[in-house]
């Protein structure tokens, strides 16, 4: 076990690394960052002595270099356009992305995963139809137009919920602030939470659907029926458990997706999560913001990676990885 | 199926919105509108709030609320006394300036002459963006606590008309702080300036996260007659289009800028809210490569079409300007004959060339081209108001006197990379829009128009490389002449040359379009700048 894990780490970091490279390559192509950082009137030479001393005229490798460099010391330099260190106001953006993410993974958990198994259970029935065609929604219409309408219907129309931001919020520890203990902060989190989770429901439902009907088919269950064991125990029990070890998979996997995807949802509804700082660095080629949020993103998936390794071998023992006897 | 009755639900839902919203929203937020806080939404962020770090009209515009200059601009643009209270020129090279007496910083320290001439030299450091302010080889000096002297090197009849967005800082307050230099990108440690701000103006900053919020409390010590009714502002930045107008809509916002041109009727359809246009100082122009001995995105080879004088002239003449500003901006924006907007510079018996189809292809064949060329047009496509529609509707014109354009738009960040000096001014042909910072026909000509090397010394903005010595005469002439009616003539003169010589394509001058709630009193001034103290809330 401990072999595994630290192998794992290996390759982890071997990720990162490609990751941080790729994209920083990228960054080439995405524009001039001197010319956002000054006015019409700077002169050439002035523009050509501000490239000079930010760098920019080094190969790309050097750059990616000292990047790196920097980056194992936690220091990501200082954005181009907010010019403060770029660590601090990832750190600031943070809670934002992560309760985003962490309410909409429930969100999607607590819904989708009660959805799936009565689809499962109850093919035929009118609300298992329904279920379905509205998850067909969820997968089929793209993030930003949902947003545009819950805002639209909820916002404009019903006025019922706000349009965008976070609210109010609070500050804990001052370091971490959470919209999470005031109403303005909670009726802020509900659009942009169901817009971000409703792509992950639909899939836990789906997956979560496919895995019963599968499992309901075989022996053990029908064993278990001519048990004479409730249909409680056997659906919930014996089902439901073994329908689990894919839904822990895809839903680890898509947490990172949620928070690394989040940037579409916190554009649409302006909440100041580290998607939206991302974004608006890449409109003003604030190359140490991108850099660090793109390492933090990788870091992010491999993390969950790592993680997900782990817990495959928690929820079944055959995984088990070198071979104890079993 | 149900999914078909939702979406059709939803549909309904959204094209009702516009009638409902109004009556379901005011009940909702009646409470906040009471405490008269304008909550204020802009498309881009406020980034450094440093006033010499960007020059850039949407900082300067929002720094302008809580910092000042020595002279200030009035709602139609005209400069009236800021910090300063007066000034005199005792001869051409040398200006003295009257201070306002009684003035303080948000911090509670006085003004003086002391902090004009700090503010000088901290805005010709190095890292400062803004150092086109005040002439380097200028000499400032303290005559006593409220006057300040500034002697020339060479006379400059426009030496104060940038002044309003060069904001006085707080000597004491920066050396304090440790912010006497100003905030620059290369900074490995930025100063408090970047994120604080004390200033003499109407409004002082409460709380600043960059790209999230920005509050602004009312200054009860403001030394000036007090035009507003807000305790404060609240602005977010709110970058997606149909959010900003949304949150306008449902009440989350008082004021929203821009308004995207296809949401103004909509703005306006609402019984709440309206749209406040009006034409902005900004001219957006067709610019040609006439430096290169040949276009490498041509078909012609060995020479440059551009060169030619009719065929700019061709080009210009085969471009429907009504058109353009019919379909693509809805009528909302102001055609122009001239690199500068008429507020700015008025020379009435200078006309565009008419739109002549036939005319431009009499010139096109007369110049060796019969059947036309083709050529590669540069445009960005998220810098100007539906700037690649403009392109692409100038492509189709162009296409009807036979010259095939292949349009290459672009995000601006790729755009200027391309086309600027950094990118060796690549480019044939394009479309860039420009405001005179000082609203001086100087700093056009300047800019756009005088002959310029490949390293960009010259006009640096001149991208097609346009050059006429007598131009380049003018301007230098222009920048010393201290009689105003002689200034004016010798304007005239340069245009006259370039408007004749087709050296530009000037189309239109855009649109404000600032979206507001009924009950919301604000001045929309053509350089769009969005200043706090003439907004009232009722």
């Amino acid at each position: 076990m401990f072999a595994f894990a630290i192998r794992r780490l290996i390759q982890a970091a071997g990720v990162m690394l490609v990751v941080a490279l790729i994209s920083f390559l990228m960054f080439r192509f995405v524009g001039d960052p001197v010319n956002q950082l000054v006015g019409v009137d700077t002169t050439p030479e002035q523009r050509a002595q501000l490239r000079q001393d930010l760098g920019l005229n080094d190969p790309v490798h050097v750059q990616f270099a000292r990047f790196i460099g920097k980056a194992a010391r936690f220091d990501f330099g200082i954005s181009y356009q907010i010019k403060q260190p770029v660590a601090q106001l990832i750190a600031s953006r943070l809670p934002a992305t992560l309760e985003l993410s962490f309410v909409s993974a429930v969100f999607a958990l607590l819904v989708g995963l009660p959805m799936g198994v009565y689809t499962g259970l109850y093919r035929d029935t009118l609300l298992s139809r329904l279920f379905l065609a509205v998850s067909l929604v969820g997968i089929s219409l793209p993030t930003f137009l949902i947003g545009i309408l819950l805002i639209f219907i909820f916002s404009v129309n019903l006025g019922w919920l706000p349009s965008f931001g976070r609210g109010e919020t609070v500050s804990i520890g001052g370091f971490w602030t959470t919209g999470l203990l005031t109403r303005s902060g909670l009726v802020s989190l509900i659009l942009p939470a169901i817009t971000l989770g409703l792509f992950q429901m639909t899939l836990i439902m789906r997956l979560v659907r496919g895995e019963m009907l599968e499992v309901l088919r075989t022996d053990y269950i029908k064993f278990a029926r001519a048990r004479g064991l409730s249909r409680r125990a056997i659906n919930f029990g014996h089902a439901l458990k073994n329908t689990l070890v894919p839904v822990i998979t895809i839903t680890g996997l898509q947490i990172g997706s949620i928070i690394a995807f989040s940037i579409i949802t916190e554009t649409v509804f302006q909440w100041p999560g580290m998607g939206l700082l991302f974004l608006q660095a890449v409109q003003n080629v604030d190359i140490p913001i991108m850099a660090a949020y793109l390492l933090l993103i990788a870091f992010l998936f491999t993390l969950i990676n790592f993680i997900v390794d782990l817990l495959y071998v928690a929820v079944d023992p055959r995984i088990r990885l070198g071979g104890t006897a079993g | 199926m149900y999914r078909q009755s939702f979406l059709s639900r939803a549909a309904g839902a959204v094209a009702r919105a516009s009638l409902v919203a109004g009556a379901m929203t005011a009940a909702t937020f009646s409470a906040n509108a009471q405490d008269k806080t304008l909550r204020f939404a802009f498309q881009g962020t406020l980034n450094a709030l440093d006033p010499y770090s960007l020059n850039e009209t949407f900082t300067l515009g929002m720094l302008g609320n809580v910092y000042e200059g020595l002279t200030k601009r009035d709602k139609d643009l005209t400069i009236i006394p800021g910090l300063a209270e007066s000034w005199e020129t005792i001869d051409p090279l040398h200006w003295r300036f009257h201070l306002r007496q009684d003035v303080k910083f948000a911090n509670g320290n006085a003004f003086t002459a002391d902090d004009v001439v700090f503010s000088a030299e901290r805005v010709r450091a190095d890292g400062s963006d803004l150092k086109t302010r005040i002439p380097a080889d200028s000499v400032w000096t303290k005559v006593d606590d409220h006057t300040v002297d500034v002697e020339l090197k060479t006379p400059n009849p426009i030496l104060h008309y940038e002044w309003d967005t060069w904001y006085i800082m707080d000597k004491e307050w920066a050396e304090a702080e440790g912010a006497t230099k100003p905030v620059s990108a290369k900074d490995t440690n930025p100063g408090p300036s970047a994120y604080k701000a004390n200033g003499t103006g109407p409004f002082t900053i409460e709380s600043h996260e960059p790209g999230v919020k920005t509050i602004f409390k009312a200054n009860a010590d403001w030394w000036g007659t007090v035009e507003h009714n807000l305790d404060g502002v609240v602005f977010t930045p709110i970058a997606s289009d149909a959010t900003r107008v949304a949150a306008l809509l449902s009440g989350d916002v008082d004021l929203i800028e821009p308004v995207p041109v296809q949401d103004i009727d909509r703005v306006n359809s609402d019984p709440n809210t309206e749209a406040l246009t009006g034409p902005e100082l900004r001219v957006i122009h067709l610019g040609f490569n006439q430096i290169r001995d040949e276009l490498p995105t041509s078909d012609i080879k060995g020479k440059n079409p551009f060169k030619d004088p009719n065929v700019r002239k061709a080009i210009y003449q085969a471009i429907d300007i009504e058109a353009i500003d019919k379909r693509v901006m809805r009528d909302l924006a102001t055609p122009v004959p001239l690199l500068i907007a008429p507020q700015l510079f008025d020379a009435p018996d200078l006309k565009r060339w008419p739109y002549e189809v036939e005319a431009a292809k009499k010139l096109l064949s007369d110049a060796g081209y019969p059947d036309g060329f083709s050529v590669g047009m540069d445009c960005p496509n998220d810098r100007y108001v539906n700037d690649e529609q403009i392109c692409q509707a100038v492509v189709s014109m162009l296409a009807k006197v036979g010259v095939t354009v292949n349009l290459n738009a672009q995000p601006k960040a790729q755009y200027f990379a391309k086309v600027l000096a950094p990118g060796g001014y690549d480019t044939d042909f394009y479309l860039l829009g420009w405001t005179p910072g000082s609203f001086d026909s100087w700093n056009v000509l300047v800019s756009l128009a005088t002959c310029r090397d490949e390293t960009g010394k010259g006009g640096p903005f001149n991208l097609g490389g346009y050059c006429n010595p007598k131009v380049d005469e003018l301007a230098k002439q222009i920048v010393v002449e201290t009689d105003t009616a002689k200034r004016n003539e010798l304007i005239h003169q340069a245009y006259k040359i370039m408007l004749d010589e087709t050296s530009h394509i000037p189309l239109h001058q855009q649109s404000l379009a600032w979206g507001k709630r009924k009950n919301l009193a604000i001045v929309q001034r053509a350089d769009d700048q969005v200043l706090f103290y003439w907004a009232k809330l009722n």
